[in-house]
């Protein structure tokens, strides 16, 4: 009978805990919530990344509310977890809409998540504004709702490959990237703009292995190139570094902005030491505000910032600004969904490293690249990582 | 125990259950569209269909009732909250490959760890054609693409076959295989499909690799002008989903018959033969080798039909829809209702897609909601707690501890077949 | 081709093959151990060997933050994260048993398969849930020891570094004591006797679940040991790192014949060298078409090839061919 007992139970919890929002829903409120929703894998390999992404976002909420609070509204965040599945992410983009309280969705981390879902983000105009997306399709589309604030791997790539040619003056270069939309998509950018301008790319490789990285260090090791581009994030890039050291290689490394976390540091430790990087989230000692954001990300989670929490932070304000235009333009009343994309895509916004705006399609307008250089295996004084390079590049124009 | 004794008493009898079952769909039905965002609303309507299924009433009012609730219910609900829908949807795609799979697993007794390849394949058949990315490996001067929506028709017969035939193509190195060596080189076979798929842009661009193939056409709005005529204007965004869902669930029904009636014919009492002792099938005379190649062709096929659905629903596909862990979900569907049990089967898929879609997204939802509004539990405010707590990173966790509670509460599944039924009683 | 650089760095690709096909087979060991006595494949086995790799983390971190780093031998420590691993772990894996699987003894293959399945996506996230409420981080790091990072060079383009050594060291240790626990011991011949038939082993007076606790106590050492030998090569961990190694652990225990101790070891070797001879080479020979990417592919299909010639795995399942 004891089984009994035990599911009986449960069954009263499941129950308890399904009806109650019923009855929060029917709260009386002010003049309305409004929500701000994330969408990034909370679970699973990549949740680091997805978290900061929602950590990124929350403070920006928690920072920057109070003029639509002060306008009679309550603003709340909802993180979704998108496992970093499609399905996934597609069935909480339907949650989502149904919710008519989601003015913006800052996401997702993976643009093999972002594209579908954001075809149903757009059967409602709601407005998704992308942190992490590089992919070219993403905006491709044209589609009103949809806008970055991070660079496309088009351009990425080509900075990182004009750095290596004028500045670490690369002849041989090798190129390795993790498989996935992003490092592959920035590598091959990378690859072919480096062949262009004179620089030999000795080999090109695509691996998903996260630890074990000899058996592709081997043949690199033969092959002596000067400088390493990895297409990746830091979690599968820094033991790769690490590694490529320990077995005496010399080259120098580059990456993209997926190595900008004081984790590489603490992974890739005296081997990560000097190496470059590209990204649109500048040095933040150069930039006050930026430098802020380091500080209270850090005083309120206790830990530094992720690749691409910076960008959330400013995907989420931009959200809010645009919310805000969007209540005034509608007489002080809720806007529509569609009158908050279309603010969005009119912002004129100072963000952590700059002013962002957005092109036609909803890329930014001029993308203001830096190359950093890491300055210490100390994962602490990953803020002092200095700025080598600045570049400024615009997005391609939309194909017609 | 005493509500259950009482509510099996009372759906046995025909005319308390239709009263009782009506009652439950017409009011679920009516909260649902009431409460659009309650989940519990939703959840209710769900459990109100699972209270036809197993009401004793005469089969034609069932039948009538089932055609009311799905046929025409569920797409009004479905209006009022987009994401019921979608959830619906998804359900359907998963029962389909569940019953799939509970042909190979089920019912032949072949362990497959790599199932969701032949859905990879089905989904990457629409894709490439569907999409402009043929024309990257076909000259546009020979053909253009994507091809018209109305090919998707042709497709879904062509999803049929290409599943099939990778069935028999899986099939025919693993045949002397048993057990666990089947199981580890069908899931050899699922990572080979997905890493080619992932690898396939170079040195011909066939696959896009990870950067995924789009925009993927939809299948074309024929009915469009009778609406027309009917003088119904709606814009293709609020049809599709109504559309994708009738298909799905023509589909599923086209499914369950198919397996329905292979489960009662000769060749599912031989694929049970198997299953239960293969020498001693075939010293009966079963032949080994064709039957088992059928049951991975029949079970690769509804994958692959499914596939060019799922193409054309996400209208953008990449690899990572196709993992190990989703064939892994989809076993445990298939186990968790009841090995070789078709409604068990179409059980198992409802309940693990709909308790990770919807319930433990709506129990982190609604804890957000509880933490914005700062209620305080047992003198702790919610608004303090660490986003090292945040509930929604926990979904997965509680999906894992569920898991081992259904499997050890009900080890026979969620409806077991009768004859398992009685060989457990046996014991 | 550059047919000079083939042969150049083939001594080295062969050593880096040893090295990760002993980590499999170190794995693999806890999975053939399990399925000897149940038939069962441990899931959660990926999830045994990650604790065991934390278990080993935390201390190492703790020892650093009071300086014992420098004080005590590495050798010393080693061993004791050794020790501390594989009795984590091995009670973990004695836990999840009697609570996930030991009720569904009895029941068809494949249900305990599916309870496994949900202790595996449990134990990652708690895992998770209990690191960043401890640490706050999710990648984890092993501090650095010197002396195990040195690297003795054999030639100009070969050489191996002390850890690796200890990895190869460490698994041949385990393959010979467990194969002298299994083989040599009262307590194997009753294990054996379980895995033989359970009720007839029981009328003998053997106490069967005391002896699958052991089986799952002495299967999840293992793991664990794999755990911390993991970390030290290759440093970096986090709450799922376990699954890509554990999937390849048990594709390794299969290959060689599951349920057979040296057969995991065989396996594993295998399977290591596949994949760093296809990583290292493919690129190469076909002028970067083919890459290492698809290492897993070329693996996994000469995994099927040799299952169509052997179809118990390359030494055979000891298993069913004592029956």
């Amino acid at each position: 009978m004891r089984t009994y007992r035990i599911r009986t139970a449960l069954v009263i919890l499941t129950a308890l805990a399904l009806v109650l929002p019923v009855a929060l829903l029917t709260e009386a409120q002010t003049k309305g919530t409004i929500k701000i929703a994330t969408q990034s894998p909370l679970s699973g390999g990549q949740a680091a990344l997805g978290e900061g992404l929602k950590l990124g976002t929350q403070l920006a909420i928690e920072q920057k509310k109070g003029p639509i609070e002060k306008l009679g509204f309550k603003v709340e965040l909802v993180p979704y977890d998108d496992q970093a599945k499609p399905d996934v992410g597609v069935a909480n983009a339907a949650n989502v809409i149904a919710d008519k309280d989601i003015l913006v969705v800052v996401g997702h981390l993976n643009s093999g998540v972002a594209i579908p879902s954001s075809e149903k983000y757009k059967e409602v105009m709601l407005a998704m504004i992308s942190p992490a997306n590089t992919n070219p399709v993403v905006t491709d589309r044209n589609y009103l709702n949809v806008s970055r604030v991070c660079g496309r791997d088009d351009v990425q790539g080509v900075v990182g490959a004009e750095f290596a040619k004028t500045t670490l003056k690369a002849k041989k270069a090798y190129v390795i990237h993790d498989k996935t939309t992003y490092g592959q998509g920035v590598a091959e950018f990378f690859r072919d703009h480096a062949k262009k301008i004179g620089i030999e790319v000795v080999g090109f490789e695509g691996t998903e292995e996260k630890s074990n990285f000899d058996p592709i260090i081997t043949p690199i090791k033969a092959k002596n190139p000067d400088l390493i581009y990895f297409g990746g994030i830091y979690d599968q890039a820094a033991p790769f570094f690490k590694q490529t050291r320990e077995k005496g290689v010399k080259a120098t490394f580059l990456g993209p902005d997926g190595m900008d976390s004081s984790d590489l540091a603490k992974i890739g430790g005296s081997a990560v030491k000097g190496m470059y990087y590209t990204s649109v989230a500048g040095p933040v000692t150069v930039y006050p505000k930026a430098k802020k954001f380091a500080g209270d990300y850090k005083a309120k989670f206790k830990k530094d910032p992720e690749p691409f929490a910076a960008q959330a932070y400013d995907s989420a304000s931009i959200g809010l600004a645009a919310v805000e235009q969007a209540i005034k333009a509608a007489g002080g009343k809720m806007p529509n969904r569609e009158q908050v994309s279309v603010a969005v895509r009119k912002s004129k916004y100072e963000g952590l490293t700059g002013k962002i705006e957005f092109d036609e399609k909803g890329d930014p307008k001029k993308a203001l690249y830096f190359v950093l250089q890491v300055v210490s295996d100390d994962p602490a004084k990953w803020g002092d990582n200095k700025e080598v390079k600045r570049l400024e590049i615009a997005a391609p124009p939309l194909k017609k | 125990m005493h509500w259950r004794g009482a509510l099996r008493s009372l759906l046995s009898r025909p005319v308390p259950a239709a009263i009782t079952v009506m009652a439950a769909i017409a009011l679920s039905g009516y909260s649902v569209a009431h409460f659009p965002r309650s989940i519990m609303a939703f959840l209710l309507f769900q459990a109100s269909i699972l209270l036809l299924y197993f009401s004793r009433i005469h089969p034609w009012l069932k039948a009538a009732l089932a055609v009311l609730t799905l046929g025409l219910l569920m797409p009004i609900l479905g209006t009022i909250n987009g994401y019921y829908l979608e959830v619906t949807i998804q359900v359907g795609i998963f029962v389909s490959l569940a019953l799939g799979l509970n042909i190979v697993v089920g019912l032949a007794g072949l362990l497959d760890l790599g199932y969701v390849a032949f859905f990879a394949v089905g989904a990457y058949t629409w894709a490439i054609f569907g999409s402009p990315q043929a024309n990257k490996f076909i000259s546009e001067a020979w053909l253009k693409f994507p091809l018209a929506s109305e090919w998707f028709f042709v497709f879904l017969v062509l999803g049929v076959i290409t599943g099939a035939v990778t069935g028999i193509l899986l099939g025919l190195p693993v045949l002397r295989l048993r057990g666990d060596y089947l199981a580890i080189v069908t899931l050899g076979f699922g990572e080979v499909i997905r890493v080619l798929a992932n690898n396939l842009d170079k040195p011909i661009n066939f696959t896009n690799g990870p950067k995924g193939i789009t925009p993927i056409q939809r299948p074309p709005l024929f009915f469009q002008p009778f609406l027309h005529l009917l003088g119904i204007e709606a814009p293709p965004t609020a049809l599709y989903p109504l559309y994708l869902y009738f298909l799905v669930l023509l589909i599923v029904g086209v499914v369950t018959v198919v397996n329905r009636r292979l489960e009662n014919s000769h060749i599912g009492r031989a694929w049970e033969a198997i299953r239960e002792d293969e020498v001693a099938a075939q010293a009966m005379g079963v032949p080994l080798v064709r039957l088992k190649l059928m049951a991975f062709a029949c079970g690769a096929s509804f994958a692959g039909v499914m596939g060019v659905v799922f193409s054309s629903k996400q209208v953008f596909i990449n690899p990572e829809s196709f993992t190990f862990l989703e064939s892994i979900g989809v076993l445990a569907m298939v186990i968790l209702g009841g090995m070789g049990s078709i409604p068990g089967a179409i059980l198992g898929a409802t309940a693990v897609t709909v308790l990770n879609l919807q319930i433990l997204k709506g129990l982190s939802l609604w804890l957000n909601e509880l933490r914005n509004a700062g209620v305080t539990i047992l003198g702790y405010n919610l608004a303090d707690l660490p986003t090292q707590l945040e509930p929604a990173k926990y979904e997965r966790m509680v999906f894992g501890a569920i898991l081992v509670l259904m499997v050890i509460l009900r080890p026979q599944g969620i409806i077991p077949t009768r004859r398992r039924t009685r060989e457990l009683g046996a014991e | 081709m550059d047919l000079h650089l083939l042969i150049v760095i083939f001594p080295q690709v062969l050593l880096d093959g040893l090295i990760l096909g002993f980590m499999y087979a170190l794995i693999a060991l806890g999975y053939t151990m399990v399925y000897g006595v149940l038939e069962f494949i441990n899931f959660a086995h990926s999830e045994i060997f990650v604790v065991g790799a934390f278990v080993g983390v935390e201390i190492l971190l703790m020892l650093k933050a009071r300086g014992g780093l420098e004080l005590l031998s590495p050798f010393l420590i080693l061993l004791l994260l050794l020790v501390a691993g594989m009795a984590v772990s091995g009670l973990l894996a004695m836990a999840v048993e009697r609570v996930a699987y030991r009720p569904l003894r009895g029941t068809p293959r494949l249900i305990p398969l599916i309870s496994a399945i949900g202790v595996s996506f449990f134990l990652q996230d708690a895992i998770r849930l209990v690191e960043s409420i401890w640490r706050n981080a999710f990648n984890l790091v092993y501090p650095t020891m010197d002396q195990l990072n040195h690297r003795f060079t054999l030639t100009e383009t070969i050489d191996v570094s002390v850890k690796s050594v200890v990895v190869i060291v460490v698994a041949l240790l385990m393959l010979w004591a467990l194969h002298l626990l299994v083989n040599r011991t009262k307590i194997g011949k009753a294990i054996r006797a379980v895995a033989e038939d359970q009720a007839t082993a029981s009328l003998m007076g053997i106490n069967v679940n005391r002896m699958i606790s052991l089986t799952f106590l002495i299967g999840g050492a293992m793991g664990g040991a794999a755990g911390v030998l993991f970390g030290i090569q290759y440093s970096l961990i986090n709450p799922y790192t376990g699954f890509i190694p554990g999937l390849k652990a048990f594709t390794a225990a299969v290959l060689g014949g599951i349920g057979n101790i040296p057969g995991a070891m065989v396996g594993g070797l295998v399977l290591g060298l596949l994949e760093a001879f296809a990583a290292s080479y493919l690129s190469l020979l076909t002028h970067g078409a083919f890459g290492a990417e698809y290492k897993d592919i070329f693996a996994f299909s000469v995994l099927i090839l040799i299952l169509i010639f052997r179809p118990k795995g390359l030494l055979g399942e000891v298993v069913r061919e004592r029956a």
